[in-house]
């Protein structure tokens, strides 16, 4: 493949649900985004950002209500899921919830398996049971479990070996772009350094696309190259991690960082937001995030500003970014 | 602390028991605190190390069938370990007072949120719906909850998680309680709604006089808010100390592994995180010897016979461990993280 295409592409995309009495919620409100292979996108913001929902429709878990969803330069937003099927095993996802994504039922080896039973080999042919269990006793070594975890049922591990379990099935077929939704946000912190660690190691044996979904920046920018900034449905602020959560360009990026406990004692705490996130339901008129940001103007509450780049490689939706010259003291 | 002077709860030797198959098995054992008037002290320990334990525990809310309460729990020297339960519902909610991590689980549902601050006030004062009401209104607006008057006749259901909070805040201080217990009160909680919940909680010591037991997971939270910390390991005490004290110079292997496997939001980011490796035992697994041997980078013969007893190291530190004892005690953590942009 051309390492010049993007594995992934969302062209404004929009994910639209109908309410009762005629109301609409935008969950995901006209995104444009590309991932190249080998990148690791870390998608963060708040709860009810429409992080998630962005994530399942880039799999088409989700149908989109508008705009297109490219995989490897392939329009994919309108496949019918028997045309989408072969194209499955190259895009996967991994779960926040480990064990809800496991079936309580079967034997971990039976779960790892079925993918491998549904989709054939690259050549087109079934996989026989011997390259099946090779491949089983393959998956486990790589994500760090004994193979006698094969034999057991997922209420024999903890949620951090259920989490690797469910990144074993996740990369059964060899997948080319992985979705990871909150995949350690359930875990204590040692456990979550184990998990964070193995996908580090994973993209370097693989060499993976990634896109995590996560709440947690610490978590995100141990984890991602890239990190794009989500508010009330939209990307408010995108670009290479370090350089949007030490020096962002919007002020809902800002308080983001700054409201993260750091732990460090004598750290001056920091609260720039007051309230809470607007419903998406009735999102404000202009810049959706002026109703809590301190450095709103007239124009921010009657114009929408769009994303546009600030530096090369660093795009924020703001009309007066921070560190720019039109900075409000 | 000088012993003249008498904490607000004075916790010693608390053990908490279940039974399982035929014996008992310790969900807490032998953890001792003490929690001053206007001091916010954070207990802290991953899922199972039995904080949330310890906490229903002192509240009384324990009532699994055969669950064995043993220690001593003193509340302004009041006993509160076997307290008859008529004594101690008087005491609850109007002196001491818990937040709850789930603010939607803990309210019922059927009524307003007005209706059930109204019904803690009534409970525990005589005063008339109207003045009951009044209060509710004010204790909402301390807490900065927009539009208070019109938001007490809301449905839980119907407030956002930050507000829901916030509600639940006021409905604990609603009877000015000495001491609040918070259980992981920010843990469903966005960053920016945290920042102001935690600084809500901060700004009651001086506004109520009250003091907090905030039970966390997030080393972030203890280190913003805590002047005092405990660590628990598996139903056991770590260490514990000022918590300037155990960032800079933790004494017990537990918890620098725990600080140093949190990645850092600022300065270099190293290619790998510590992570320490394994899991911690549950209670029926735990080991005769120390709890976190298993997983200690310097476990050694000393460390496997019994658990080591709590030593102290310096004013105020106290960590489990025998490294100090044995002349080499774990260096003072590098500041890496000490740099805010």
């Amino acid at each position: 493949m051309n390492p010049s295409t993007p594995v992934l592409e969302l062209r404004d995309v929009r994910k639209t649900y109908r309410l009762p009495r005629g109301q609409k919620l935008k969950a995901v409100d006209g995104i444009s985004l590309r991932v190249m292979p080998g990148e690791m996108l870390g998608l963060v913001g708040e709860s009810g950002c429409g992080k998630s929902t962005l994530g399942r429709c880039m799999l088409r878990l989700d149908d989109v209500s508008s705009g297109q969803v490219l995989f490897e330069g392939r329009d994919i937003t309108t496949l019918s899921e028997r045309k989408l099927r072969p194209l499955r095993p190259g895009m996967q996802m991994v779960f926040q919830n480990s064990t809800a994504a496991l079936n309580p039922c079967r034997r971990i080896g039976d779960l790892l398996a079925e993918p491998l039973r549904v989709h054939p080999a690259p050549d087109g042919r079934r996989r026989t049971s011997a390259t099946i269990t090779a491949r089983l006793h393959e998956l486990m070594a790589l994500v760090g479990l004994p193979a006698s975890a094969l034999a057991r049922y997922p209420h024999a591990f903890s949620g951090g070996q259920r989490q690797r379990i469910n990144i074993a099935r996740a990369l059964a077929l060899s997948p080319r772009l992985v979705v990871a939704d909150e995949p350690v946000s359930a875990l204590d912190v040692s456990v979550q350094a184990q998990i964070v660690n193995l996908f580090a190691d994973l993209r370097a044996r693989l060499g993976l696309t990634y896109v995590f979904v996560a709440h947690d920046l610490a978590v995100v920018r141990q984890i991602s190259t890239r990190v794009a900034v989500m508010y009330l449905g939209a990307i408010v602020e995108c670009g290479e991690t370090d350089a949007v959560l030490h020096a962002p360009a919007h002020p809902y990026t800002a308080a983001l960082t700054a409201a993260v406990p750091r732990p460090v004692v004598g750290a001056a705490p920091a609260m720039l937001l007051r309230g809470d996130v607007p419903s998406p339901v009735n999102r404000p008129a202009g810049c959706r995030f002026h109703t809590r940001c301190p450095q709103a103007q007239a124009r921010c509450g009657v114009e929408e500003p769009l994303l546009r780049a600030i530096r090369p490689g660093h795009e924020a939706a703001c009309h007066y970014p921070l560190g720019g010259e039109h900075r409000k003291v | 602390m000088p012993a003249d002077r008498m904490p607000l709860l004075d916790v010693r030797n608390l053990c908490v028991s279940v039974p399982a198959n035929g014996g008992m098995i310790r969900l807490v054992e032998n953890v001792s605190f003490c929690v001053d008037e206007a001091e916010i002290v954070g207990l802290v320990g991953e899922s199972g190390s039995g904080k949330s334990v310890t906490a229903m525990a002192l509240m009384g809310l324990i009532d699994s069938p055969g669950v064995q309460v043993r220690g001593s729990a003193r509340f302004r020297g009041q006993e509160l370990v076997g307290m008859a339960p008529r004594a101690l519902r008087a005491l609850r909610g109007r002196d001491i007072a818990m937040i709850f991590q789930d603010p939607m689980t803990a309210f019922t549902p059927v009524y307003t949120i007005g209706w059930q601050i109204d019904e803690q006030i009534r409970a525990h004062e005589r005063l008339s719906r109207r003045a009951a009401r009044a209060r509710t209104v004010q204790l909402l607006a301390e807490m900065g909850v927009p539009d208070p008057a019109r938001t007490a006749q809301r449905y839980p259901h119907q407030l956002s998680g930050g507000l829901r909070q916030r509600a639940m805040i006021a409905m604990a201080l609603s009877c000015n309680p000495t001491l609040l217990i918070a259980d992981e009160p920010t843990t469903a909680l966005d960053v920016t709604v945290q920042a102001q919940i935690l600084e809500l909680l901060r700004g009651l010591r001086h506004s109520h006089g009250s003091s907090v037991l905030l039970i966390t997971h997030d080393m972030g939270v203890v280190a913003q808010t805590c002047a005092r910390t405990l660590v628990l390991y598996s139903g056991r005490m770590a260490e514990s100390g000022p918590t300037s004290t155990l960032f800079a110079r933790p004494a017990h292997p537990y918890t620098a592994a725990l600080l140093d496997s949190i990645p850092p939001l600022d300065g270099p980011r190293p290619p790998r995180l510590p992570a320490i490796a394994g899991l911690p035992p549950t209670p029926r697994e735990r080991p005769a010897g120390c709890a976190f041997g298993p997983r200690c980078a310097h476990v050694h013969a000393t460390c496997l016979p019994a658990p080591p007893a709590l030593a102290s190291i310096g004013p105020g530190q106290q960590a489990a461990c025998v490294l100090p004892a044995e002349g080499t005690p774990l260096p003072p953590r590098a500041t890496a993280q000490a740099t805010r942009p």
